[in-house]
């Protein structure tokens, strides 16, 4: 990455210069302190003892980590999809095209902006995450991957928005484009993976199931949230391999998948930011 | 400098530009005139490497336009006829944004920005919003920014669009500065006298075609051949009319509007033309004032176009 992109510092410079921004942050952690705390003093009144079992904070941390998921997936697409089409529609881009910045410095830049805004947002929160370790029963190893691949995805649906902003030309479409993306694969893969295993089960009803289900191994490995169930819960991955009896771990394939889609992504952004000037049209 | 050889553009079934061909040398102020959708927007998006052509070529410095966009980048300063500018942005930054996007250092920026303020009179607004600045003030910061690198081209696409008188006048000042300091310049405009008074050389497009190219003096010289000439009559005017109508070279006969006159259309030599007046002085005409109309840049283009499009 070119760290001397004055697109990025220009777009971060903005994102901070308006309340925005820190309403944001502060809007974020509000919202994190009241949900934390309020799980600590509810569950430590409920139970009727002085203390927070490790159990319990297992829970507050399973939690958090979705809701950071969520926040993810849905901010994501907001902050990254109009990053190019907006530029298009305040006529500010025809200016930015000619100027001697390569395509790849400019949607670097673009995509950097956001991803480093909702990192914060992450990171800032990270001291209330961090209380979970206070009561134990969480590995910080368990902690380091659920904000690893919480990176990768944020990458990933990152990419996804900033591809279609340079592919469409209005905001509104794009953002629509990308939510849609980002629904197909957080909440659809989830059904069809449901639909992929049942239906094999339906097949062979009264036989064991010996033949591999690769689609149906794909569309879980593809899912944030069922990727997430396996970080939470070992078993869940163990069970996921039983069903569709192919022996790969899931955070490879959500790795490898979502890796090649950023990469993917990127490249037709950066393809297509400008005119082909060699291909007569 | 700038060679353009046989450009073409289409959309579809549309011609927007039709076989373009024409060659300008350095430090040359070429103005583009033509009517909206004319195709001159279109030349100069092609020329600063927004839009592909169907087929010919541009070259800048020998540069290929097709060939290496990237380098026409570094030649060139483009102004588009819209465009918009960034909120929560001082006109300092925004000048520094572009002038790292053009890779210049940030010292040389520090140095570079204030000169370039002041060549567009904006050093006091130098602290201002960018999206709080009058459209002229936009403008001219928008002239500053297309300088920012110090381009040997400078492609201006309707630069005068939109502003009031004195900020017209302020941006012809700073286009006449522009011309002394040797740019290339490439100007396009709907007000055609502006336009001859800072341009060399002067091209008519219409339809996406190149109908005339050449200097103010020569394009002007190709409507010398038929002039209109105005007579104001104390009275008489039927008759003055008839005397006329039996005149060689003379068509087009109309009375004018206040019913004071006439005004035709006259082909002859000014021979001729003095023999026709002394004949209708000697006839007795009622004439108060006989009168050539000089033909100014609005009158070559509506006529040139005309003939076009016939």
């Amino acid at each position: 990455m070119n760290f001397n992109n004055p697109v990025l510092f220009k777009e971060l410079k903005l994102r901070f210069r308006s309340f925005k921004g820190f309403n944001g942050i502060l809007f974020f952690l509000l919202a994190m302190c009241i949900f934390v705390f309020g799980y600590i003093f509810l569950t430590v009144n409920i139970s009727g003892t002085s203390y927070f079992r490790p159990s319990q904070s297992f829970v507050l941390f399973a939690f958090l980590s979705y809701i950071q998921l969520g926040l993810v997936l849905f901010t994501a697409p907001g902050l990254t999809a109009g990053s190019i089409s907006s530029e298009r529609e305040k006529q500010t881009l025809p200016i930015l095209l000619t100027t001697s910045q390569s395509s790849f410095q400019i949607i670097s830049g673009k995509m950097l902006s956001s991803v480093a805004f909702l990192l914060l947002l992450i990171v800032a929160g990270l001291p209330v995450y961090s209380l979970v370790f206070l009561f134990g029963g969480i590995s910080p190893w368990s902690f380091v991957k659920v904000f690893f691949f919480l990176f990768v995805t944020l990458l990933a649906i990152g990419s996804i928005g900033v591809m279609f902003s340079t592919l469409i030309r209005r905001t509104i479409v794009s953002m629509i484009v990308t939510y849609g993306t980002m629904l197909f694969l957080s909440v659809v893969t989830g059904f069809l993976f449901i639909i992929v295993i049942q239906m094999k089960a339906f097949n062979q009803m009264g036989t064991v199931i010996t033949t591999p289900s690769y689609l149906g191994q794909f569309l879980a490995s593809i899912n944030p949230a069922v990727l997430f169930a396996t970080f939470l819960s070992p078993d869940m991955g163990y069970g996921i391999s039983e069903l569709t009896k192919v022996d790969f771990p899931i955070w490879a394939g959500y790795l490898i998948f979502y890796g090649l889609l950023t990469v993917g992504a990127l490249f037709i952004a950066v393809k297509r930011l400008r005119v082909n000037m060699k291909r007569l049209k | 400098m700038i060679e353009i050889k046989g450009l073409t553009k289409k959309y579809g079934q549309f011609t927007a530009l039709d076989n373009l061909n024409l060659t300008l040398n350095e430090g040359t102020v070429f103005g583009f005139v033509g009517a909206n959708g004319a195709g001159k927007s279109t030349t100069f998006l092609i020329i600063s490497t927004l839009l592909q052509p169907t087929s010919g070529e541009v070259f800048i410095n020998g540069v290929s336009v097709r060939e290496k966009p990237s380098e026409i980048r570094k030649l060139i300063g483009y102004m588009p006829d819209f465009f918009g500018v960034y909120d929560q942005l001082k006109a300092e930054e925004y000048l520094d944004f572009y002038g790292a996007s053009y890779g210049i250092p940030e010292e040389e920026r520090k140095k570079l920005i204030p000169q370039l303020l002041e060549l567009v009179n904006l050093s006091h607004k130098r602290d201002s919003y960018v999206d709080l600045l009058s459209r002229g003030m936009k403008q001219r910061l928008c002239l500053a920014r297309s300088l920012i690198h110090d381009p040997k081209v400078l492609i201006l696409d309707e630069p005068a669009s939109g502003l009031d008188p004195r900020a017209r006048v302020e941006m012809r000042d700073i286009l006449k500065t522009l011309k002394g300091m040797g740019k290339t310049i490439l100007i396009s405009s709907h007000i055609l006298p502006e336009l001859a008074e800072m341009c060399d050389e002067i091209g008519v497009i219409d339809n996406g075609k190149l109908i005339a190219h050449g200097s103010v003096a020569e394009i002007q010289k190709k409507l010398q051949g038929e002039k209109v000439i105005t007579v104001r009559l104390l009275d008489r005017v039927d008759e003055t009319i008839a005397f006329f109508e039996e005149q060689p070279y003379v068509s087009s006969i109309e009375k004018l509007d206040g019913g004071d006159g006439i005004s035709f259309m006259y082909r002859g030599t000014e021979e001729e033309q003095l023999g026709m007046l002394k004949e209708a002085m000697l006839a007795d005409m009622p004439i108060v004032s006989f009168m050539e109309h000089v033909t100014n840049l609005e009158d070559v283009f509506m006529e040139i176009t005309k003939g076009a499009e016939a």
